[in-house]
């Protein structure tokens, strides 16, 4: 561009100005990048140094006298089984809602549609939180109360059932509403992306719309939905405050999804413990802490595996 | 079988854009018709309307007739799916699917609608449609890897060989040797001259060699300007065509004299 320039400033000088906004751009991004990090090695270092009293302390002086692992099992059992019940309810609901917005709504009920479904994931937490207490809990009883009945040969449905609905039950299925629209945007998108060339391709072979689907659609966007379902798994492993306020959690692991007594989930016990707790008491609550953010870290990693692996195999196509 | 395709007054459109007009055609069965023209002009289009796949697109329409041995294509009570089974199609670029093996691309068309096939006769299916589409003894040893695997000559082979698996009564083939090499473009060319004993082939080709060298009929399109419909200028015997066309402009595109 400055070829044809004048050549009154002398290369040299040129040439530095340009380093040095290079330089100052390189300096301010690499500034930020470590900042984020030494942020995060802060924190990361501040639990693990506020947990090692409770990893080192003697058993009968955690919570409940049994141990970090007997205080934090029921917890972490809690945590998955909120979480778990909440991707299995979402992800195919998820995956219907994504296929009926991208190849058979009609396209002003379809924009509509996914227009509301994202502002479910504008709501706050506290509201949904309120309205699994205030909704959802008292008509599930009867479903409770059935499920005992009916369903009572499974561990999951043992009973008996509780008369509050205020259950794992309940909290799955708020959990399962709170991250639908997670895992339905990106099912949605992936699956839009499916390439024409294929979607004709078994058209032309004389497929149905949904042997289409079948054939060209599920297969490219199966990573991507994976993907998206392992994102709301970890929203909803670290949900605080809907979980908080729907469960009467405290008791000890048990797989049953219906009954009065269930265990906590890792974030809600912090929250609802940690404003009374005092000595090694917080230590215990920031080890389970530590451990809720490394299941978190484990399922973002799969996630993100998953995703680089659809990566590589999009580009090889 | 292959069947005879009577198109009469087949005006077609993409929402209020008339891209193809007033296209009258009778297409003989069991002989290869070539559709050449300017780019733009509609051959695509043309072709995808005869298998319905024209509709596919949001807002495409089309008005006219089109007949397969008196079965009215566009009838309210014809059902595209069953007119595509009918009227196989391979498109400009292989598109075999990526997440299916060589075999499983081969019998997907035979799969579709729960259609259940033991397992030596799909066995038997995939090497007479394979062999069928010259591309057996290439790809016999690696039948489960992935279609994406192959060459794109390979891949537009094992298109074919996938089209030609529900024996269709009718085959469509949009430039389907324009992303690939002489050989290639041989060996499919070979293909489609022993096709012809059992199938009607409509292809579209930008090739005037290819036209001239594997069709008994040629279309021409054209259109006067942009923004106008393409129209079917000229329909006769390829010979005709090439030596001694009724309209000037199909002279002029032939001879290169094209502006
Ligand atoms: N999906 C579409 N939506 C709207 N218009 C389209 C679409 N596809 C094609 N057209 C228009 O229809 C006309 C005919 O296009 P068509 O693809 O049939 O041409 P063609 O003869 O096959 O050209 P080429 O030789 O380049 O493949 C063009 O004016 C094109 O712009
Ligand atoms: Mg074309």
């Amino acid at each position: 561009m400055t070829a044809t320039k004048a050549p009154t400033p002398s290369p040299p000088q040129q040439r530095a100005v340009r380093r040095l906004g290079d330089r100052v751009f390189a300096g301010s991004a690499k500034g930020s990048g470590i900042f984020i990090l030494l942020v995060l090695a802060g924190v990361a270092a501040f639990l693990v140094s506020e947990a090692i009293p409770a990893l080192t302390a003697p058993a009968e002086e955690i919570p409940g006298g049994e141990g970090l692992t007997g205080y934090v099992a029921p917890l972490i059992v809690g945590t998955l089984l909120g979480a778990v019940l909440a991707l299995l309810v979402a992800t195919p609901l998820a995956v219907g809602i994504a296929l009926y917005i991208t190849y058979y709504a009609p396209r002003r009920i379809a924009a509509t549609m996914g227009y509301v479904i994202d502002l479910l994931a504008a709501i706050p937490s506290v509201v949904y939180g309120f309205w699994g207490l205030a909704v959802l809990a008292p008509a599930l009883v009867p479903f409770h109360r059935w499920a005992a009945d009916d369903l009572g040969w499974l561990p999951f449905f043992a009973g008996p059932a509780s008369a509050s609905g205020r259950t794992m039950l309940t909290v799955g299925l708020v959990l399962a509403v709170m991250i639908l629209p997670i895992i339905s945007a990106i099912a949605r998108e992936v699956f839009s992306q499916a390439p024409a060339l294929h979607r004709e391709a078994a058209l032309a072979l004389g497929a149905t719309r949904w042997e289409m689907i079948k054939m060209a659609v599920l297969p490219y966007g199966r990573s991507g939905v994976i993907a998206g379902a392992m994102l709301g798994l970890g929203r909803a492993l670290g949900e605080t405050m809907a979980v908080a306020i729907v469960l009467s959690g405290g008791a000890g692991a048990t797989l049953n999804l219906i009954g009065s007594s269930n265990p906590s989930t890792i974030a809600s016990n912090i929250a609802l413990r940690f404003p009374e707790a005092t000595g090694i008491d917080v230590n215990t609550l920031v080890a389970s802490g530590l451990v809720l953010f490394v299941i978190t870290l484990a399922v973002n990693m799969l996630a993100r595996w998953i995703v680089n692996r659809r990566a590589d195999f999009s580009g090889a196509n | 079988m292959a069947k005879r395709i009577e198109v009469s007054d087949l005006n077609i459109y993409y929402g209020n854009f008339l891209a193809v007009e007033g296209v009258n055609v009778s297409i003989e069965p069991r002989s290869i018709t070539a559709l050449i023209g300017p780019s733009g002009c509609g051959k695509s289009t043309f072709l995808r309307s005869l298998n319905r796949m024209h509709e596919v697109i949001p807002g495409a329409r089309v008005e006219g007739k089109v007949v397969m041995d008196g079965q009215d294509l566009y009838s309210p009570d014809a059902d595209p799916v069953d007119v595509r089974r009918q009227i196989g199609m391979v498109f400009q670029r292989p598109n075999p699917f990526p997440t299916m093996s060589i075999y499983d691309n081969v019998v997907a068309g035979n799969r579709l609608n729960n259609r259940k096939m033991k397992k030596a006769e799909s066995d038997e299916l995939v090497e007479r449609s394979l062999r069928g589409a010259n591309l057996w003894n290439e790809v016999k040893d690696r039948l489960d890897r992935p279609g994406s695997s192959l060459s794109g000559g390979q891949q537009q082979r094992l298109c074919i060989a996938r089209a030609i698996a529900v024996e269709p009564d009718v085959l469509l083939m949009d430039e389907p040797c324009s992303a690939l090499d002489p050989i290639s473009t041989l060996a499919i060319e070979d293909l489609m001259a022993e096709l012809k004993d059992r199938y009607t082939i409509v292809i579209v080709t930008h090739n005037m060699q290819q036209a001239a060298r594997v069709s008994e009929s040629t279309g021409f399109f054209n259109l006067n300007g942009v923004g106008q419909p393409g129209r079917l200028i000229e329909f006769n015997p390829t010979e005709k065509i090439f030596s001694n066309p009724d309209q000037k402009a199909t002279e002029d595109y032939i001879s290169g004299r094209f502006g």
